[in-house]
């Protein structure tokens, strides 16, 4: 494998990551909170619909991504509803939005444009397009550094910064500010938090809220960035895939970026290698695909250390018995 | 209990109705959806053509998951629709099952073979359809490298893949062919975006024009490689609108004719095995304005060419299904 292979693998890596990074993120939010939430991939799936629906409409991407976290907020605010407010159980809530948005899209997409689900093919100005760094063109020439900065770092849509960005900013509100600690706190006691006075229910439903925003922006970066358009069940997974990521990463911000960056790696490798060939054998493709599901299952078994979900996790708060 | 008897008196007279109702065709559409602008879609032109020539009605139904495709065939021959039209291979188990049941009912099975006295299979030569774009995309590439994106890894692809690789190699004995397949699962169908980080991974590998049979992933293929200035290649239906000037061609799978044929022989379909090869038409290669400035008239004379060669029997293609393995290309 040369150094321009491995570039291109990365550039693509940096792609398949970004979806997976923001749901991931999403979730952390949302767990480290105290509320389960296995509805991402409906969540991102229902914000890829309404941003392509909107894009496709009116034109306008960003309008799209407004479309898409409006979307994703309202399953936010029923998963809440149900979980918080109504101490529902959080996994079937999650289910349900899964199921919700895999059906509402279809209908209302056929509903709207009759293409069987999918949204029109978006064209220029409703799709996100490749922002050109400054100097890529002056460095790109530079031996190793050049194609790094020219290839890899430049020339991705916002999200992908936007996201790159948004592991910082989560590890900044989550360990270093007040409402941070107490989003922490909720999740691992909440009736600690009661007692300092502290809304448990604004807490989570805050939490809830933030999870929304970013699944809303991970779905909205499948169907403006990656593809140019809503098609039936585009998220294939990835929501699952974040949450496998989420539990790789221990629920912690960094770690997430790293998860979900070899999570994409491996992707991108299946991609590129379609069978790897070692010499003596070949490992087949269906085999990298399965990775990231094989390296979740070790980590749960506890071979590579203990993934401990937050101590509240899943439990609604009952104030009085 | 009164609901009961409603619901009792509701159903009984639904029978009625889907009784006397009886004869018009329908149509199961398989998990792509019907507006898949490939496959299912391709079928759907088919019924409507036979639905605007006779003025004559059809039912049909989109399944949704893997555990509706009996409910659905059994739900449809009950309420007496003949013929039933079923597409795609996945559905030879269940036709196996649920065509005994109902003897006096047709069923046609699209890309599959079902030994039933009730049952038309209809197959395609694909493979000799993706020759001849094999043929045009070796001739369109400057690279010499063409790039093949399935979708679900199954055997009916391969022979796509395997068709192609033929194609190319025909013209340019020396060209690459790169072959990616989707994934292993149905949903190998419908994530344009996977289907277009292929499409980016096979040209930084080189390759200039790219042939997806990938349903809706293919979608994703098409719309990278017009994105990137390459060449694309559709499947099943026309494609070549999509992405006007920027799709080479696209290999077309006459399904629309097999579903319209089946519909107008209507209950007096004759069961057995049909190969929709060259020499029906039932395969071949899409040509109109949209890629007509990409098609020079040599390309088209070689390909024609090839194709009435085939049709004749003189050149023979090289069929994956024969024995699961490809001269062209390694899966």
């Amino acid at each position: 494998m040369d150094f321009a292979t491995l570039i291109q693998i990365l550039d693509s890596t940096v792609r398949l990551a970004t979806p997976l990074l923001f749901a991931c993120l999403a979730g952390l939010f949302s767990e480290r909170a105290g509320v389960f939430d296995i509805g991402l991939e409906g969540k991102m799936l229902a914000a890829a619909f309404l941003s392509a629906a909107v894009a496709a409409l009116t034109g306008s991407v960003w309008l799209g991504v407004l479309a898409g976290i409006f979307a994703s907020l309202l399953l936010s605010g029923i998963h809440g509803l149900a979980a918080i407010t109504f101490r529902g159980n959080q996994l079937i809530s999650g289910v349900a939005i899964n199921f919700l948005a895999s059906g509402l899209t279809v209908l209302l997409g056929q509903k709207w444009f009759g293409l069987g689900g999918r949204t029109p093919s978006l064209t220029d100005g409703g799709r996100f397009e490749p922002i050109t760094l400054p100097f890529a063109d002056a460095i790109a020439p530079l031996p190793i550094i050049g194609p790094i900065y020219a290839e890899l770092i430049s020339g991705h849509s916002i999200l992908v910064y936007l996201a790159i960005a948004c592991v910082p900013a989560s590890a900044w509100v989550l360990y270093r500010t007040r409402f941070g600690l107490r989003l922490r706190a909720v999740g691992e006691n909440p009736a600690a938090v009661d007692t300092a006075g502290v809304s448990v229910t604004g807490i989570r439903y805050a939490a809830v809220a933030i999870c929304g925003v970013l699944c809303g922006l991970a779905g909205a970066y499948l169907a403006l960035g990656l593809a140019a358009g809503f098609g039936k069940e585009m998220t294939a997974g990835r929501g699952f895939i974040a949450l496998a990521a989420l539990i790789f990463a221990k629920w912690r911000p960094w770690y997430a970026l790293g998860a979900t960056m070899l999570f994409g790696f491996l992707e991108a490798v299946g991609n590129r290698f379609p069978s790897i060939d070692l010499g003596l054998f070949a490992i087949p493709s269906q085999f990298v695909q399965a990775l990231p599901y094989i390296i979740t299952v070790v980590i749960l078994a506890g071979f590579i250390g203990k993934a401990r979900p937050p101590r509240a996790g899943g439990e609604p708060y009952v104030k009085e018995r | 209990m009164t609901l009961m008897k409603h619901l009792a008196a509701a159903t009984a007279s639904l029978a009625l109705t889907a009784g006397m109702a009886a004869a018009d065709p329908a149509l199961i559409f398989d998990l792509g959806g019907k507006f898949d602008k490939s496959f299912n879609e391709s079928a759907y032109e088919g019924a409507q053509r036979w639905a605007k020539e006779t003025g004559g009605s059809y039912k049909e139904l989109e399944i949704q998951s893997e555990a509706q495709r009996e409910q659905a065939i059994r739900r449809l021959a009950e309420s007496g629709a003949n013929p039933i039209v079923v597409m795609s291979f996945s559905n030879i188990e269940t036709l196996n099952t649920v065509a005994p049941d109902f003897p006096e009912t047709k069923f046609v099975l699209i890309d599959g073979v079902v030994e039933q006295p009730n049952v038309r299979s209809i197959v395609f030569a694909e493979h000799e359809g993706s020759y001849l774009v094999g043929m045009l995309a070796a001739m369109a590439s400057k690279s010499g490298t063409a790039g093949f994106i399935g979708g679900m890894d199954i055997p009916l692809i391969r022979q796509f893949g395997c068709g192609y690789a033929q194609g190319v190699k025909a013209v340019n004995p020396d060209a690459t062919v790169l072959t990616n397949m989707t994934g292993s699962t149905g949903a190998a169908w419908n994530d344009p975006v996977k289907g277009g980080e292929l499409a980016k991974s096979q040209i930084s590998q080189g390759a200039d024009v790219i042939f997806a049979a990938a349903g809706g992933t293919g979608l994703g293929v098409l719309q990278a490689a017009a994105d990137a200035g390459v060449l694309s290649i559709g499947v099943d239906s026309n494609q070549n609108y999509l992405h006007p000037g920027k799709v080479l061609t696209s290999m077309l799978k006459r399904v629309d004719n097999a579903v319209y044929e089946s519909f107008k022989a209507g209950e007096a379909l004759e069961p057995g095995m049909i190969n929709m090869n060259l020499s029906l038409q039932g395969v071949g290669y899409a040509l109109d304005d949209n890629n007509k400035d990409l098609i020079t008239d040599e390309m088209k004379a070689k390909v024609d060419e090839a194709a009435a060669k085939i049709a004749s029997g003189e050149l023979k293609i090289h069929d994956y299904h024969s024995d699961n393995t490809c001269p062209a290309v390694t899966f």
